[in-house]
């Protein structure tokens, strides 16, 4: 019966299935969805502290003395404002100003860079800054195989350091160091996707499990949950980060995306930047809003959001969230609806009372 | 309120537990766990004339919307309204607070044909090594 598809399986595979996870098939991966429960995962993580297994996403090494000019003109944020030890969240920008990816890189020595980029476009991504390296001083080295990341996520993760990781704590956010473990290179940066305070590590591949159960083991049962992917779509969402292929593509830019910090005007020239020059001073008609339901729901991708009963977008995510009680979604609505906005969000054939709403959803200690 | 052996499941994992031509209608322990997290219900209107088979309630988790069907044909006389107070009961407690709504059997022995407990927990189990 039907394709068999072959999953690729993280080194976190077995403790995982051990610890009760359910597996879902992302971008090739199978990974942890919950661990019975993405309400009980997600409040862990806001409230006490979620590890999460992040090795599927794609990990890049650009190294030599041409690394700093490659990622000046290959992405739209700024490396002069990336120092060693410190990383940058970006986007890699197609000529259209759409958006290749949103990466996270970080800056190891003067010549020596880390980029982290999406699971769903690691090929692409590839392929894309080969084809930039022209005569660039410098090397690309995909290691995504052979490592693994793991992310410890929520305001009691720097206590739980304490003992295990104490050089750790010392980091700024998006601070990044590089350290041992079992005599094996360890990465470990002040990073995540949750709108928590936290760290990431990358390490290599065969060290991963001893590290998983060693952080795991930091904490108590319930006050340090391993977490899914679902938690890790509520806590972003809520904290108003895109996803890619959901919120942002190829053919959305930054400034549409309502990210429009991450591109840096005063570095010069950087692939994308005519486009986006254009599109700043012609305008746009839509831009990513976030949208909250005033009645009880859930929303979902795809509905549509309707102000004074016309179509002003679609939703580009949507789910329940965990921490307001309410459904919430973004998508690229009108730009002109005012804040507060009383819209209508088509929910299987009934119309919904929702409003517009400032991103984030939530913020930390607000 | 009754205990899984006394009911009789749906293929679509709706539990149906009856008393004279009276019906209440839930989810499995396996479906609750299989959804887990329920966030929102929507329940069917009380007098609302229902086959059996035909798609009267949803459930939804964090994740995605799932409907529930109804096992029997019938008329709904009655609503569990704390579920839109809490309806995490759906999750804590499937046959019991849990409970979704009520039905007058138009036919009650519908009702015998479906699954008993044993062989719900057998079509279960060869529904999930066939994946």
């Amino acid at each position: 019966m039907g394709r068999e598809k072959m999953l690729k399986r993280t080194p976190l595979y077995e403790l995982q299935k051990r610890a009760g996870a359910k597996f879902v098939d992302f971008h090739g991966w199978e990974l942890p969805l919950h661990y019975g429960s993405i309400l009980q995962e997600h409040h862990a993580v806001r409230r006490g502290a979620g590890l999460f297994d992040i090795s599927h996403m794609g990990r890049f090494w650009i190294r030599g003395p041409g690394a700093f000019a490659f990622l000046q003109k290959t992405t739209s944020n700024d490396f002069r404002r990336a120092p060693v030890g410190r990383a940058l969240y970006t986007h890699l920008l197609n000529e259209r100003g759409g958006v290749m990816d949103d990466v996270v890189v970080f800056c190891l020595r003067q010549d020596v860079y880390g980029m982290v980029v999406n699971a769903g476009r690691r090929q692409v991504d590839w392929e894309w800054l080969r084809t930039h390296t022209g005569k660039a001083q410098m090397e690309l080295e995909d290691v995504s195989e052979e490592s693994a990341m793991l992310g410890l996520q929520g305001p009691s993760s720097p206590k739980l350091l304490e003992g295990f990781c104490p050089s750790a704590l010392a980091l700024k956010r998006f601070g990044v160091l590089q350290t041992q473990y079992d005599n094996q290179r360890l990465l470990v940066s002040r990073t995540g996707y949750t709108g928590e305070d936290g760290f990431e590590w990358i390490v290599s591949r065969s060290v991963a499990p001893s590290l998983w159960e060693r952080l795991l083991a930091l904490g108590e049962p319930g006050r340090l949950r391993p977490c899914g992917l679902g938690a890790r779509d509520t806590l972003r969402l809520e904290a108003g980060y895109l996803l890619y292929g959901a919120d942002i593509d190829e053919e959305h830019t930054p400034l549409e995306a309502g990210y429009d910090w991450v591109v840096r005007w005063d570095k010069g020239s950087f692939i994308g930047r005519e486009a986006l020059e254009r599109q700043r001073e012609n305008g746009f008609s839509k831009k990513i809003r976030g949208v909250k339901l005033l009645e009880k729901g859930v929303l979902h991708a795809g509905a549509s959001v309707l102000f004074q009963g016309k179509g002003v977008g679609k939703l580009t995510s949507g789910s329940f969230s965990p921490s307001l009680g309410v459904g919430i979604g973004m998508g690229y609505l009108e730009e002109k609806l005012p804040a507060g906005a009383r819209v209508e969000v088509e929910v299987r054939g009934r119309r919904l009372a929702a409003e517009v709403v400032p991103l984030p959803f939530y913020a930390k200690g607000k | 309120m009754p205990n899984p052996e006394q009911c009789r499941f749906a293929k679509t994992h709706e539990w149906i537990f009856a008393q004279g031509n009276q019906a209440t209608v839930g989810l499995s322990d396996h479906a609750q766990r299989e959804i887990s997290d329920v966030v929102y219900v929507e329940l069917p209107v009380v007098g609302r004339k229902l086959k059996a088979g035909e798609s009267c309630a949803v459930v939804e988790s964090v994740k995605a919307a799932f409907d529930v069907y109804a096992p029997v044909s019938g008329t709904v006389t009655e609503v569990n309204q704390e579920l839109h107070n809490d309806v995490s009961r759906i999750n804590q407690s499937p046959y019991e607070k849990g409970w979704m709504f009520r039905l007058e059997m138009e036919d009650p022995s519908q009702w015998s044909r479906q699954m008993d407990h044993a062989a719900y927990q057998e079509f279960v189990k060869s529904a999930a090594s066939s994946h």
